[in-house]
């Protein structure tokens, strides 16, 4: 290892107005050529602590404490001026979503010489290497090219062009891959690794998702309410995880390898400034006994170069691994069932074809995942299903009748039936309507009951997800984003649904929210209902379907049962998915 | 992915309540506010309250204030202080009334057009357009000639002059919601249309619509007043303010009172309406950042 290129020690980041700390005193240490993951759900200061590595603090917030050492030079010490000139040549920052950081407006080239800075007059040589350096085609066209005419992957590799293209000594990716397809991630990966070995930067890689974590960090730190609950190196912290936080984490995680029980984490994470007394993680942890209620643990270091916030991560690190998976063994149901039938089905979006002859059968109480990347077409088949989408020919039968394709044209028990749960929960609800209005508008529309029955209807099926029914009279604004999707979740089941479309339901979520939405689902399941699970999340799939169609290009390239698809992929195109699919590394007893 | 930015992250709610709270914290709406409910109180309970018969004459034609007149008298020798008591009624009931109908109506159609799209949106927008190319005024020209200067027709007309900039700007507030994936959700329950746009959209789009309405209130208020002033609308000798600006005129010069005073109290009552009008905007562009 060669010595420490980034040093941060004491790092504090406030609320301007409260004083209330989003990051509680952080201190790490990298080594040029390494990537550092910061692992985190939403909340955890994780972001907050990305940008405070370059100096910098959202509007509302202030760097409170600490030193940021890069290559011999404290950040937090320089004045607003120096810092600027420090940006980009010893720090670069590299955002979640390029196709905002990116001036639409400006082609490529003119994009990469302002991030060079006007002064130094770039030569086009410097420029064409920066973009193979990417591994982005260098000729005139590409150069002369906007933002929005190349694809997400292509606009990230030109966001991280821009951060190295004067040679930093520290990269902050903060969630880079998120909006992308799995291919592309991978590649981005890939090139992140790349780029740190070559040019001998440290980076700092922000994400959510353990398993990109796992593939592309040397080392890892897992922040929790502010604080760093563990930090290590990457394999090590993800295979034997000793912090309570880190083990529920990963027990959250769906795995592409096998289908297992995923365990949620009881509890909401804190709010930034809801100090209490003893360990932040305490009133979730499935270990906490009464010392961890009353004093704050330190952050220890155990044997193996790795630091645990935990008064007991010696008791833990000896007990075996409670992420030992529990196989769950749910009966698939055999063959093409015909609950619903889908036959020849395409789709036209503008006059472009975007379905092509779509076939497939769903058998009552079965689960069927319809996986695809952005562009394949399952955003569209989902709008056809529930027949919200104009241009389209193919024939449906639901429940051994015909159903016309489109929903004004439906009889008032199939429109009823049929229930369908949208990707983005903040966007499903009536944000100016209580839990409550929600919830008896279809009850009071669709089944004709009376202003008492629905509201009882309405307590019922918030029992059934397993909400409070005191958040009745809340409004979406108040509640987290889980919680609006098991709201989301338990409107459709409001109109005694028989079959249900979910689109993406838990990709804006978090894994261990994701992983209580995914068992509550299982659970209908159990019940009888049927389930269209529309994701281009293939752990989530492997925990859920029974049966599997994989879309490219608007056509089924390949379908059978989960486990035969995603264990022995026949088509080129669902072997590659596989294999770009990164999972987390299996823990290992102790 | 993470939570796309800008949306609500936990605890902070927009609810009518609090918005009424934040919104009468503002000094400048609270003087808003009190011109408004002056002025109204003032042109309600005049007539009421008159001196001296407003319709009367009680001394010489624009005699000077004095003891039992304060602001003198007008063109026929009537008392200005009892007409101009007398004379606000006309504006407190029809300036409002035109205001609900023209923003009810246009409301109603920038709803529906926005949710329809197509070739509904199209025939209803460029119905609006051409509306709105005529100035209202020209309207009231044209058929109060016609029908005659009736409290009707006159509310009426205002409304409708009102009507097309109101169904623009609702359509606009109207257009994101009818692709937001709750709407999307009512059609493919099969919601009728009028329960998603009355129950689902309408909660969405009354903050736009409150501002409308009270920018809507002042414009009919300078219609109707200039309407009166150019004698198509309250016909003498019955009290109004926007009549006594023109019937006094040539007195300007001696006896300047009963002109200033009834434009002081017309402009009084806008000013307010347009403070309030400024302040519910403000509080709501900040409440509506705050939700979406």
């Amino acid at each position: 290892m060669t010595g420490s290129e980034v040093e941060v020690s004491g790092l504090e980041v406030a609320v301007e107005a409260t004083g209330a700390l989003i990051v509680d005193d952080v201190s790490l240490r990298l080594a040029s050529g390494h990537v550092m993951g910061v692992v985190g759900e939403s909340g955890s200061g994780k972001s907050t602590l990305a940008l405070a590595m370059l100096g910098y603090a959202k509007q509302g917030a202030r760097i409170s404490a600490g030193h940021v050492v890069v290559d011999g030079v404290d950040l937090l010490s320089l004045s607003e001026r120096e810092l600027r000139a420090v940006r980009g040549r010893k720090v670069a920052y590299v955002p979640q979503d390029p196709a905002t950081a990116l001036n639409p407006a400006l082609s490529i080239r003119t994009q990469l010489t302002e991030g060079l800075g006007r002064r130094r007059e770039v030569s086009l040589p410097a420029l064409r290497e920066l973009l193979r350096a990417v591994g982005l085609p260098d000729d005139d066209g590409f150069l002369k090219r906007r933002p929005r005419e190349l694809s997400g992957g292509q606009q990230q590799r030109i966001a991280i062009a821009m951060a190295i293209a004067a040679d930093p000594r520290l990269v902050v990716f903060d969630e880079p891959t998120t909006g992308l397809d799995v291919s592309t991630q991978a590649r981005v990966l890939e090139l992140v690794r790349r780029l740190c070995r070559e040019r001998s930067m440290a980076a700092v890689y922000v994400s959510h998702d353990l398993a990109v974590v796992a593939d592309v960090a040397d080392t890892v730190i897992v922040m929790y309410a502010g604080q760093v609950v563990e930090a290590g190196p990457t394999r090590d912290v993800i295979t034997r995880p000793n912090h309570p936080y880190t083990r529920a984490l990963l027990a959250a995680v769906p795995s592409v390898g096998e289908r297992h029980r995923l365990i949620p984490i009881r509890g909401r994470a804190p709010a930034v400034g809801d100090a209490t007394p003893g360990c932040s993680y305490a009133p979730r942890c499935g270990f906490a006994i009464d010392a961890c209620r009353t004093a704050d643990p330190p952050l220890a270091a155990t044997s193996g170069g790795r630091l645990v916030r935990c008064i007991r991560h010696e008791e833990l690190a000896a007990k075996p691994s409670v992420t030992d998976r529990v196989p769950d063994l749910r009966a698939a149901a055999a063959g093409d069932g015909d609950f619903l039938r889908v036959s020849g089905l395409s789709a036209y979006y503008a006059g472009r074809q975007v379905l092509s002859d779509v076939s497939f059968g769903l058998a009552r109480g079965e689960c069927l995942a319809v996986v695809g990347e952005s562009g394949s077409g399952k955003t569209t088949m989902s709008r056809c299903l529930i027949g919200l989408h104009g241009e389209q020919e193919g024939d449906y039968r639901f429940d051994g009748a015909a159903m016309p394709a489109r929903a004004e044209r439906r009889s008032a028990s199939t429109r009823r039936q049929l229930q369908y749960v949208f990707q983005n929960p903040y966007g499903s609800l009536n944000p100016r309507r209580s839990i409550e209005q929600n919830l008896t508008a279809p009850t009071r529309d669709l089944l004709g009951m009376d202003a008492e029955a629905s509201r009882r209807r309405a307590r019922e099926v918030l029992d059934r997800v397993e909400i409070p029914a005191a958040l009745l009279a809340r409004y979406p604004g108040e509640l987290s984003g889980g919680q609006l999707q098991r709201v989301a979740i338990a409107r459709a089941l409001a109109c005694e649904p028989k079959l249900l479309l979910c689109d993406e339901v838990t990709s804006a979520l978090d894994v261990s929210v994701q992983a209580s939405v995914v068992e509550l689902l299982r659970s209908l399941l159990d019940d009888g209902l049927s389930m269209i699970f529309v994701t281009h999340n293939l752990a989530v799939v492997r925990s859920i379907a029974d049966r599997v169609i994989v879309l490219n290009g608007g056509r089924i390239v390949e379908s059978g049962g989960t486990e035969e698809v995603l264990s022995a992929p026949t088509h080129p195109y669902t072997q590659a998915l596989m294999t770009d699919t990164l999972d987390v590394p299996k823990s290992t007893s102790i | 992915m993470d939570i796309p930015s800008g949306s609500p992250t936990a605890g902070r709610a927009s609810r009518a309540p609090g918005m009424a709270r934040r919104f009468l914290r503002s000094g400048q709406v609270r003087l808003g506010v009190g011109l408004v409910l002056a002025t109204t109180a003032f042109a309600l309970l005049g007539p009421l309250l008159t001196p001296f018969d407003p319709l009367r004459s009680v001394s010489m034609a624009y005699a000077p204030p004095d003891a039992a007149h304060p602001l003198g008298t007008d063109n026929l020798g009537r008392d200005v202080l009892s007409r101009l008591m007398a004379g606000g009624i006309h504006l407190a009931w029809m300036a409002p009334a035109a205001a609900i109908l023209g923003v009810g109506s246009g409301a109603a159609i920038g709803m529906i057009a926005a949710f329809r799209g197509g070739i509904v949106d199209a025939v209803l927008m460029r119905t609006m357009d051409v509306l709105l190319a005529f100035p209202g005024i020209l309207f009231a020209l044209l058929f109060v000639s016609i029908v005659g200067p009736q409290p009707w027709l006159l509310i009426l007309i205002t409304a409708i002059a009102l009507m097309p900039g109101c169904a623009r700007v609702i359509r606009g507030a109207t257009l994101p919601f009818t692709a937001s994936e709750f709407v999307l959700w009512g059609r493919a329950v099969g919601l009728a249309p009028r329960r998603i746009l009355v129950g689902e959209i309408l909660p969405n789009v009354t903050s736009p619509l409150m501002v409308e309405f009270g920018i809507r209130l002042m414009l009919a208020v300078g219609l109707l007043a200039s309407l009166s002033f150019i004698g198509y609308g309250i016909q003498a000798p019955t009290p109004d303010w926007g009549l006594m600006v023109s019937e006094n005129r040539s007195g300007l010069s001696i006896q300047p009172l009963a002109v200033v005073a009834p434009i002081i109290f017309i402009v009084l009552y806008t000013v307010g309406g347009n403070l309030i009008a400024e302040g519910a905007a403000r509080v709501i562009g900040r409440t509506e950042g705050k939700v979406r």
